[in-house]
């Protein structure tokens, strides 16, 4: 009681609304989550894990499948080519100068392009001019053009906050730019870069848009780098337009919560392990 | 003998004029101190010997520096001349790493990959940092679990795995405890039957316990620079008569 007649009321004001907010945004959460779990769960069943999709057994697997490819495929291809770019910015390219300036300016815009402009722009560029069709191919370098401003913004944020004081260390034990930035940046960067990387995940998992223009919308499974098929977003997006099958469209929904919980459980401890090691 | 011979170095950040025609030698297997109020350019000067100016982007420097009679700036490898002018810096900086790696860390960048080489660099140089026998049993554990003053004795030992020549120190102290300061400075004196030894400190005190040769600087330019003993008792200018008394801004 003394403690609290000590307090301002503009003290008591704050902390209640701090308090308010925090439960608005648990109370959300927990809402998503809870609906999409209640209302999914108990769909789920073994045939909706079945190899082949039918219209009986409505299977999400091949959607499943096709999400790991997509994500997988795009990382492959924006991870490497965002991360040196951002090592390139920060580490070698001269601070200030206009090329920087430009290509930060770019990576800028593209990181507000709404997605279905990526989709449309991956269709008719690498699905119709280099004839590669609806397919993994055209979807993942959409998603991995998508998601490459992302990549390289995080990948250049963490990579200025690793302090001058370790280049220094590095420089004056007669180390070259290389090895310092190999050896001594990059790793002291990781956790930054790997925080981006799951953000860059959850794009294109929640993809719809430029999914189906460039991957198509197809239940089944690729069957090579040229095929089409789906992701479990798009996968829920025909289900629910549809309408003839809700439980399995809530179920989908449950899986795929599960998958990006997982995903983001998996690269944490990834992010833990790293920092561990060095 | 003179390890460093400094002729009319000027140095330019930009537009800003920082270091004015500096001329000093500085002679090898002694300990000279830089002091001098801050922004004076006692940094400046300490790292235009390793050159880590040329990290500085707008540096500009003119003037000749020799070691050992031979330019730092002609024909010559920036990344040879810094293993052989090693640099402890003003706060601890070990790098995110165990105390073991931190150590191997130079030895390896110049190519030495045999293990038992490298562990016996890392218990020499911890073994000279006057630190081995604290870090003995925690070569795995993380640097920077360490205190501040065991960094920057790890620092220290760091900077001699490579076997430098000339150890460079600015403000080595300035953020650490007086115990571990005093550690410091004992190490300091022990070191300079090997190393060529130049640091800068705001201490005076400081200066006059250890350093054999001290240069006072002000607002870029060298005003006085002799034997400490000297520069200390009876000094030539008075404005360093001003500074040593405390009569100084
Ligand atoms: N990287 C830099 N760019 C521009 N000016 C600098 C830079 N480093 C130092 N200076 C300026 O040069 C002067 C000398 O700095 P410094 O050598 O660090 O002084 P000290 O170590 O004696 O305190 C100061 O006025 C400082 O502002
Ligand atoms: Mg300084």
């Amino acid at each position: 009681m003394q403690n609290f007649k000590r307090k301002k009321p503009s003290d008591i004001i704050l902390f209640a609304l701090t308090w308010l907010s925090i439960g608005i945004t648990a109370a959300v959460l927990v809402l998503v989550v809870g609906y999409v779990l209640i209302n999914g769960i108990p769909f789920i069943r073994p045939s909706l894990f079945a190899r082949e999709f039918t219209t009986q057994n409505q299977s999400l697997f091949p959607a499943l499948i096709g999400t790991l490819m997509i994500v997988g495929l795009s990382l492959i291809l924006a991870v490497p080519l965002g991360v040196f770019s951002a090592i390139y910015l920060v580490e070698y390219a001269k601070r200030g100068s206009r090329f920087v300036a430009i290509v930060r300016l770019t990576t800028e815009t593209l990181a507000g392009i709404p997605s279905i402009v990526y989709g449309l722009f991956g269709f008719i560029f690498f699905g119709v001019f280099l004839g590669w069709g609806l397919s993994l191919m055209s979807g993942s370098f959409t998603t991995s053009i998508m998601i490459l401003p992302l990549i390289m913004r995080t990948t250049e944020e963490s990579l200025k906050s690793v302090p001058d004081t370790y280049r220094e260390g590095s420089f004056g034990l007669g180390a070259g730019r290389l090895r310092t930035v190999m050896r001594i940046i990059l790793p002291a960067a990781t956790p930054g870069i790997l925080a981006g990387v799951i953000l860059a995940i959850g794009r294109i998992i929640g993809e719809t848009a430029a999914i189906i223009f460039t991957l198509g919308n197809v239940a089944r499974m690729p069957n090579n780098l040229f095929d089409t098929g789906r992701t479990l977003s798009a996968h829920m997006y025909a289900l629910a337009n549809e309408g003839t099958h809700p439980g399995e469209a809530h179920a989908t929904a449950a899986v795929l919560l599960i998958v990006v919980i997982l995903i983001n459980a998996l690269s944490s401890w990834i992010a833990r392990f790293i920092r561990k090691e060095s | 003998m003179n390890k460093f011979s400094i002729k009319d170095v000027n140095l330019w950040y930009n537009d800003f004029h920082a270091l004015k025609n500096i001329n000093m030698s500085i002679p090898a297997n002694e300990i000279t101190a830089f002091i001098g109020p801050s922004g004076c350019g006692k940094s400046t000067l300490i790292k235009s010997l390793n050159r880590m100016n040329d990290l500085v982007e707008g540096c500009k420097i003119t003037g000749s520096i020799l070691l050992d009679g031979q330019s730092i700036h002609g024909n010559i490898d920036v990344n040879a001349l810094r293993k052989r002018v090693g640099m402890v810096f003003q706060k601890p900086n070990p790098f995110p790493m165990s105390v073991y790696d931190n150590i191997a860390y130079g030895p390896r960048t110049h190519g030495i990959r045999s293990r038992s080489k490298l562990n016996d660099i890392v218990e020499k140089s911890l073994y000279d940092a006057a630190i081995w026998d604290e870090l003995k049993d925690r070569l795995k554990k993380s640097a920077l679990s360490l205190s501040g003053g065991q960094q920057q004795r790890l620092c220290i030992a760091r900077a001699l795995s490579v076997q430098p020549d000339v150890l460079l120190m600015d403000e080595p102290t300035s953020a650490l405890d007086p115990i571990s300061t005093a550690k410091i400075e004992e190490l300091v004196l022990k070191l300079k039957n090997s190393y060529t030894i130049v640091i800068v400190t705001h201490n005076m005190q400081q200066a006059v316990r250890i350093s054999d040769n001290t240069g006072f600087f002000l607002l870029g330019e060298i005003v006085e620079y002799g034997e400490t003993q000297q520069v200390f008792s009876i000094p030539k200018d008075k404005r360093t008569e001003d500074y040593i008394t405390g009569r100084f801004g």
